[in-house]
């Protein structure tokens, strides 16, 4: 179960926002995408999805288990986004449609995968409601999104995106929305269950002090171009880049302020 | 079932959702009974005041005005239950088409429901009624096509809006196909402005009727109608005003209750606003949105 973008170049009005990006997801690996905003980070991972929106065209390649994904015809692909590959969102107040209580969206990625009655769907549901540790499982199914916190709704999309077991997760600054008290709750989650579930991991991220407590890997892009990509200890030891460099200072001074706030 | 709790808890709802059962239920009964037959006419007991047998009074041929009532619920049922449902197949057709389609589509859709929002709806049902004659399925399809296109109008910026959201993106990214998105999350999220929007297009289909029947575009003479007894009774108005009070106020009544329940079922199916916490929606409230100028 393995990810290989190669090459991918993501074009709006004839504008590339995403040039020739290439790497690798392989089976278990976690990887960091990391970059400033309008790096084209997110449309990466959106073009991996199938997802761009309007007036994006996507070229090179984006292979999974060996099969071109990439301009695959989308009711074909509807039956890998979710099943094989989950996506988790930065904003968790807009993730989640509002009229809809949280219970039936997780049931509704399971019953769009798997033939289960409403009944058995709603069982799982709750079953992972409490897999992601959000609290009274039996009851928050019925609430809808308007009624939880930041945190509980991060970790309901979480339990959206995961309910159908997908092999790879991508995770859109999935914390970045979110008080910092409870952005090392959410990551703690993440990384539990990637671990448990053996998923391979794609984490998006504009913080490297974030990176940091997640991947194994990472690739740092600016201006829709990798700049540097290896093992993280190497990057974080030996950053060759300018950008790195960068992106290095700004998480060691949120760590040195964050000690001076402690 | 918590939906229909909802809105008859809320006194507005409540009495739309009664006085539309009232008008569907008298619909029905009337097919097997009235008082009096609604078409016999009777000399000697003309412009009879309320009272008893005649609990309304009668008209001008001696025709008992309560069951002329009744039997015109049939008509306005049929005329409301029509039009809503063109409005809704036309309403959603275009609205889609204007919001999720390639960009050209999306424009030349958005040109033609503007082009056509500039016929009245009177002018719709005399194009058709030189084809067809004047029949109820004029008023119908007159009233369905005027206000689907209204509906059209205003379901498609929200659609748009809707469409742009994380959440719709997110269901696609769960694995729905489009049109089970569309079912999904995109028209849920719509049905509040699409509900306003159809309630009052179904109370203008009983106005739209009487209108229309009173022109001669819709029912005939021998239908039974609201419109025509209230053009009927009209004409006397300065010698029996009180004759007149009952069609006016039925029409009068029906419509406001659709207005009502209109309203109280766009709050009953917005989640949002039962707590009474609505800042996340706060501008489902607010006026119909205006239609975007670009794409």
């Amino acid at each position: 179960m393995s990810l290989e973008v190669t090459d991918l170049v993501v074009e709006i009005d004839g504008r590339r926002v995403v040039d020739g990006v290439s790497f690798a997801v392989p089976d278990g690996a976690r990887v960091g995408l990391i970059g400033e905003s309008g790096s084209g980070k997110s449309l990466t991972a959106l073009a991996v999805m199938g997802l761009l929106p309007d007036g994006a065209t996507a070229s090179g390649s984006v292979r999974w288990n060996g099969r071109e994904i990439l301009g695959m015809p989308d009711r074909e692909l509807a039956g890998i986004r979710g099943d094989e590959i989950g996506m988790v969102f930065q904003e968790p107040r807009t993730a989640l449609n509002p009229i809809r209580t949280i219970g039936r969206q997780i049931a509704e990625t399971i019953r769009i995968h798997e033939r289960v009655d409403r009944r058995a769907a709603r069982t799982r549901a709750v079953a992972e409601a409490a897999r992601v540790a959000l609290p009274d499982p039996e009851r928050i199914v019925d609430r809808y999104p308007h009624q939880l916190s930041g945190g509980q709704r991060q970790r309901a999309a979480i339990a959206i995106a995961l309910a159908a077991r997908p092999r790879l997760l991508i995770a859109d600054e999935p914390t970045t929305a979110l008080d910092v008290t409870i952005q090392a709750g959410v990551l703690r989650l993440l990384l539990s269950l990637v671990e448990s579930d053996g998923m391979s991991l794609v984490f998006i991220t504009h913080d490297l002090a974030v990176l940091a407590q997640v991947a194994t890997h990472a690739v740092v892009l600016a201006h829709g171009r990798v700049v540097e990509s290896g093992p993280l200890e190497a990057l974080l030891t030996a950053p060759t880049s300018p950008i790195t460099q960068g992106l290095l200072r700004d998480a060691t001074a949120t760590l040195w302020r964050g000690e001076e706030e402690a | 079932m918590t939906a229909l709790r909802r809105l008859c808890s809320s006194a507005a709802g409540l009495f739309g959702l009664i006085v539309v059962v009232l008008i569907l239920v008298t619909a029905l009964v009337s097919l097997f009974w009235t008082p009096f037959d609604p078409r016999a006419t009777d000399v000697t007991s003309r412009w009879l005041p309320p009272g008893w047998p005649h609990l309304l009074g009668t008209d001008l041929t001696g025709r008992d005005i309560l069951s002329l009532l009744m039997a015109g619920a049939r008509t306005t049922v049929l005329v409301s239950a029509g039009a809503g449902l063109v409005a809704t197949l036309i309403g959603i057709a275009l609205g889609a088409l204007g919001a999720l389609t390639a960009r050209w589509v999306r424009e030349t859709i958005a040109v033609f429901v503007d082009i056509l929002i500039a016929f009245p709806v009177l002018i719709i049902a005399m194009l058709i009624s030189t084809v067809q004659g004047g029949s109820l399925w004029v008023v119908v399809w007159a009233v369905g096509i005027g206000f689907g296109v209204n509906v059209a109008r205003v379901t498609r910026p929200e659609l748009r809006r809707v469409q742009h959201s994380d959440f719709v993106v997110a269901g696609r990214a769960s694995g729905l196909t489009p049109a089970q998105n569309l079912v999904q999350h995109l028209l849920p999220n719509v049905a509040p402005v699409f509900i306003v929007q159809l309630s009052w297009a179904m109370a203008t289909a009983v106005l739209a009727e009487a209108g229309l029947s009173y022109l001669g575009f819709g029912a005939s003479v021998v239908d039974p109608s609201w419109g025509i007894l209230l053009a009927d009774l009209q004409r006397y108005i300065q010698v029996h005003p009180l004759s007149v009070v009952w069609p006016g106020l039925t029409i009068t009544v029906t419509v406001l209750a659709f207005n009502l329940l209109g309203d109280a079922l766009r709050d009953a199916t917005d989640p949002t606003l039962r707590t009474g916490k609505r800042s996340a929606r706060q501008g489902r409230r607010g006026p119909a949105p205006l239609p975007e100028v670009t794409a």
